[in-house]
């Protein structure tokens, strides 16, 4: 019974948030990695897209809402996400039209699109605060629990209480389906493999007769969609506030970098091990540990390895080794 | 017009518009404007002689300004009367035992051959020691912040005075800018020797991720810095306006040249910071013009162009790089330091990426990249438009607005979000330099 | 000093690509018009250079009739693969012109001219090594809207070892298979000529031999073939024609059993 109690508060407390979490990382490291093999830099302005793609979200649902429609169980924000891809493509395009794509014309160096992607962070970042302003907004409704912690209780009589909410499965089915899509995208369609192609052999594409412009704009498509989806699944599953969302930049950069950067596959993998170290590393370990250890070994602390404000630097130091010891990242990258 | 004629006029340009403020929005706001000019201006010298001199791309400004912070309250509060006593030598001791995990864990990684093995002992190494350090850390810091936590709770800092008398030794601040570039170098000699002396590559990645980690060790060891409930009254170099209002001979000379006491007095303390700082801003401009013009300096240029063609001739790239990095940082940690005392306070909250590293940048495209004049005016120019933004962005909105009725929900959200237009505007301002005049206002020669 | 988008000599790689953006220049600028007469393929008097730089071939003159195969020998730095891309426009020809079929394309960018049937392998960085070879090919194709299975086939059959390995990644494939793939890619478009920058750099001779038997098998097909060859005793003898270059200048112009049998060739360049 207590081998069981200490499964179902492991499940509760690091397993379920973790994939969640990690699959909110994985689809926006999806983006930056996509930017950095395509347009060769890492968009400093990724966090700020994401923000700007949910604000529409937010906007609309809250419409949505004041009109009395919603979709039951789930949150009205999915209705509401088309729009929000749409319109957060139309402002990715406006933006590499207005700003990115001078310094393509010119062969400007990569570091100076980083340089640039700066600014556009700036713009992104007060228009989201000019519109929706700097607090922390909800929208999430629908039921919020698919099986809450009281009702597991009730179900299997377990001291601990597993609860699962609508917007965790929410996250993991869309990302499973996104990244899905994706691959297949990539792997099969004409358009896809002139992605890849232009990402591995830029000259090699162009002499094949790849439009390099074409695929800029499949990429950035792509990539606003998959900003905007993270972006509206991670305020669902938490909350939305620009600030947060910036800050968002150090762990899905770390997810990128982990995983082998420009690699889309090591983005996903990168997502989760940054995730689940987070979240096992900052967990107060002795809700679990009560149940495994005997009467006189249990621990009188936390058992909480550091504080939860210390999430960054878990990122960062697992991005510190992976760097020193496989400095392509765990897949191979195009950092060789 | 020559260099010398258009450069004179984009400094008067800019003292310009400070002294108009001035006139409009009264001279306590346009000396905090000047004196926070100063301030900037070191920080993107710090950062123009890093990206400008050597190429290094250093998102971590942040969190070197924040350690130039660390070093203003550990120098300059008085210490917390028994704190050392209870828990000092513990954490000391805990410190060097984590110091110690880590040099045995690098040690075994060096003497042992590669394996499972290898990476097995140096994990067990790394838990094992992680969890004494942490046994030696806690209890102790439980001990210090146990200590009277509503007013201390924390070690306290090098000033000999006592709680009542610190306030008198204010000189001692101007030793702790000196250590908050002491403090930054450190941490970038370690960042470094991580980061550049393995492969160059991943700098800006590592630094940014630094900042975030030292601006949560300030938020969060609160037996060092008191955490988010702030280290107030930080003494000053500088007179106090109060101890000048009851000083019959100021009130007197204020008087004479038609100020009341209140505002002559501010109005003192804030220029001889300026003093203060200005003093500070010519020494290190002069040091940097000078190691720049010297053959180190050419030698940074040289590897700068073409390190492929400065390393066949044999120069040492990643000790320059190594050491043009220490400086700039050490140049930002003594802004931080300064900028800490004028506040008065250490407020760890209030670190943000966004103002502490993206702006200095702004500062140095636009001042020009490689040129440490520019570096200055980019520096006093941004932070001018920086302040002033907001009450212009409320002036324009009032105006836009004032058709509205009263009570529309309309105008008073553009009102209210007339205090987010700052990023926007810097945005903009970064954007339309590097697409019109991507060498800055004074380029680099 | 520093230019205005110059990188400053940055080179972190997590945030931005050190490879940065490619070197092929993107867009067309001049037309194509008729100019009868001539060999198929001729680049007639070139001289030019990379960007504004210095000259680098005078007055040189490339040229390949229908079924020939025409090799480009001379000493190290001699200009043989600029004049190539010369004629494949990757450079500014500042006089001299390039025809192709009775087409003068010579303000044609390098993409066009792929469109007008120029196939082109160049020396490195000649295939998408983390696509399979089987995408290889179909990437050569892009540019093509009808069914290119059959082409794909017979690209199957010239190099039979490729089928085999058509679900690896090309970067994984030795380097003489790369090679095959490289000249798959390009033999893709069915272009009406196909031009080989140093095939044969960095493989061993047993692998050398087995290329050229291939490139003349490629021949037999009917395509002219273009080529530059480090290897000029090997290549001369495959040759119908043969251009030996000196400093971005034509040295001696002949077929390849006259060059083979010129004894100031031989001593210059074939190594007596």
């Amino acid at each position: 019974m207590d081998f069981l109690n200490a499964i179902v508060a492991l499940a509760n407390y690091v397993l379920i948030p973790g994939i969640a979490y990690g699959s909110q990382l994985a689809i926006g490291a999806l983006g930056v990695t996509l930017v950095y093999g395509i347009l060769r830099f890492s968009n400093f302005a990724h966090g700020d897209t994401m923000a700007f793609g949910t604000m529409i979200v937010i906007l609309l649902t809250w419409w949505l809402q004041s009109l009395g429609i919603n979709l039951g169980p789930l949150p009205t924000a999915l209705i509401a996400l088309p729009v929000g891809i749409l319109g957060c493509i139309g402002m990715v395009l406006l933006t590499d039209r207005l700003v990115y794509r001078f310094y393509r014309e010119q062969k400007a160096k990569p570091v100076i699109l980083v340089i640039v992607s700066m600014g556009v962070m700036f713009i992104m970042n007060g228009v989201v605060r000019l519109i929706i302003g700097p607090d922390d907004q909800s929208f999430a409704d629908g039921e919020r629990f698919i099986i809450s912690a009281r009702d597991f209780k009730n179900m299997t009589g377990l001291a601990e209480g597993l609860g699962i909410r609508t917007t965790q499965v929410l996250t993991v089915v869309t990302a499973v389906i996104v990244v899905a899509l994706l691959f297949w995208f990539l792997n099969k369609t004409r358009a896809g493999k002139s992605m890849r192609a232009y990402s591995d052999n830029e000259d090699l594409a162009l002499l094949s007769g790849i439009n390099p412009e074409r695929v800029v704009m499949l990429t950035w498509i792509i990539v606003a969609a998959l900003a905007t989806i993270a972006g509206t699944l991670y305020g669902l599953d938490k909350s939305f506030k620009p600030f947060t969302y910036f800050q968002l930049l150090l762990p899905i950069f770390a997810s990128a970098v982990v995983g082998g950067i420009g690699n889309p596959l090591g983005a996903i993998a990168g997502g989760f091990v940054i995730a689940f170290s987070e979240v096992t590393i900052t967990y107060a370990w002795k809700k679990v540990l009560v149940y495994l250890m005997p009467e006189p070994l249990e621990p009188s602390g936390l058992v909480q390895l550091m504080s939860t404000d210390y999430k960054f630097a878990v990122s960062f130091v697992i991005l510190l080794i992976v760097l020193l010891f496989k400095p392509t990242g765990l897949f191979k990258g195009q950092s060789t | 017009m020559t260099d010398t004629v258009k450069n004179t006029l984009l400094f008067a340009v800019v003292f310009g518009l400070i002294i108009t403020s001035g006139f409009f929005q009264g001279w306590n706001s346009a000396m905090f404007i000047l004196n926070m000019g100063l301030i900037s201006a070191i920080m993107a010298l710090g950062v123009n002689l890093q990206w400008g001199f050597a190429g290094l791309f250093n998102v971590g400004v942040m969190g070197f300004v924040a350690l130039g912070g660390l070093a203003a309250i550990l120098v300059g509060m008085p210490a917390t009367p028994g704190a050392f006593a209870a828990g000092g030598p513990g954490i000391i001791l805990a410190l060097v035992l984590g110091i110690a995990t880590i040099f045995s864990a690098v040690f075994t990684m060096k003497k042992m051959a590669p394996g499972r093995t290898r990476s097995l002992t140096i994990t067990a190494i790394l838990i094992f020691g992680f969890f004494v350090f942490r046994g030696f850390l806690d209890p102790n810091v439980e001990l210090i912040e146990g200590i009277n936590p509503a007013q201390t709770g924390y070690l306290g800092g090098l000033n000999p005075g006592t709680a009542e008398t610190y306030k008198q030794n204010g000189w001692i601040m101007l030793f702790a800018w000196p250590v908050g570039g002491l403090f930054a170098a450190g941490a970038a000699w370690l960042i470094g020797k991580a980061a550049l002396g393995l492969r160059s590559d991943y700098l800006a990645i590592a630094t940014l991720g630094i900042a975030e980690i030292i601006i949560s060790i300030l938020k969060n060891e609160d037996w060092l810095t008191r955490g988010v409930k702030n280290v107030i009254g930080i003494p000053r170099p500088v007179p106090y306006e109060i101890d000048l209002q009851s000083s019959a001979v100021f009130v007197d000379r204020a008087a004479s040249m038609g100020f009341d006491p209140v505002e002559g007095s501010t109005i003192l303390v804030k220029l001889l910071y300026a003093v203060l700082f200005a003093a500070v801003l010519l020494v290190l401009f002069w040091l940097s013009h000078r190691a720049l013009n010297s053959p180190w300096g050419r030698m940074l240029r040289a590897i700068r162009d073409n390190e492929v063609a400065a390393e066949a001739m044999g120069k040492d790239v990643t000790k320059r790089h190594l050491q043009v990095f220490i400086l700039g940082s050490a140049i930002c940690g003594i802004a931080g330091a300064m900028m800490t005392t004028l506040d008065g306070q250490l407020t760890p909250g209030t670190y943000q990426p966004l103002r502490f590293t993206f702006l200095i940048w702004v500062m140095v495209i636009v001042g020009g990249s490689g040129s440490n004049l520019g570096a200055i005016l980019g520096g006093f120019l941004i932070w001018f438009l920086w302040v002033q933004v907001e009450p212009i962005g409320l002036f324009v909105m009032n105006i836009v607005t004032s058709g509205m009725a009263e009570d529309s929900a309309l105008r008073a959200h553009l009102i209210d979000s007339a205090a987010q237009m700052r990023l926007l505007t810097m945005g903009l301002i970064m954007i339309l330099v590097l697409r019109f005049s991507p060498r800055g206002l004074i380029p680099e020669k | 000093m520093s230019q205005a988008y110059s990188d400053r000599g940055n080179k972190d790689r997590s945030v931005a690509n050190p490879k940065g953006q490619g070197s092929v220049i993107p867009k067309g600028t001049g037309k194509s018009h008729a100019s009868l007469g001539g060999p198929f393929l001729i680049g007639e008097s070139m001289t030019g250079g990379y960007g504004n730089g210095p000259d680098i071939l005078h007055d040189c003159t490339i040229a390949v009739e229908k079924g020939e195969i025409a090799v480009i020998v001379g000493p190290n730095g001699a200009g043989k693969s600029t004049a190539m891309k010369a004629v494949f426009g990757m450079l500014n020809v500042r006089s001299g012109h390039v025809k192709l079929d009775g087409e003068d394309i010579t303000g044609l960018s390098p993409q066009a001219r792929v469109a007008k049937g120029m196939g082109f392998v160049p020396q490195t960085s000649n295939i998408f090594t983390s696509m399979t070879v089987e995408e290889n090919l179909e990437m050569g194709a892009f540019i093509r809207r009808d069914d290119f299975r059959d082409t794909m086939a017979q690209v199957y059959d010239l190099f039979p070892i490729l089928k085999d390995k058509r679900n690896q990644p090309a970067g994984e494939l030795s380097g003489g298979q790369r090679q095959q793939v490289a000249v798959g890619r390009a033999l893709m478009t069915q272009p009406k000529v196909l031009m080989l920058d140093e095939p044969t750099a960095g493989v061993s001779p047993i692998v050398m031999d087995e290329l050229f038997d291939r490139i003349i098998e490629v021949a037999r097909t009917g395509i002219p073939i273009l080529m530059v060859e480090q290897n000029a005793r090997q290549a001369l003898e495959i040759a119908d024609k043969g251009y030996v270059l000196v400093q971005g200048a034509n040295a001696y112009t002949g077929t390849g059993k006259e060059l083979l049998a010129n004894p100031e060739v031989r001593k210059s360049f074939l190594g007596g």
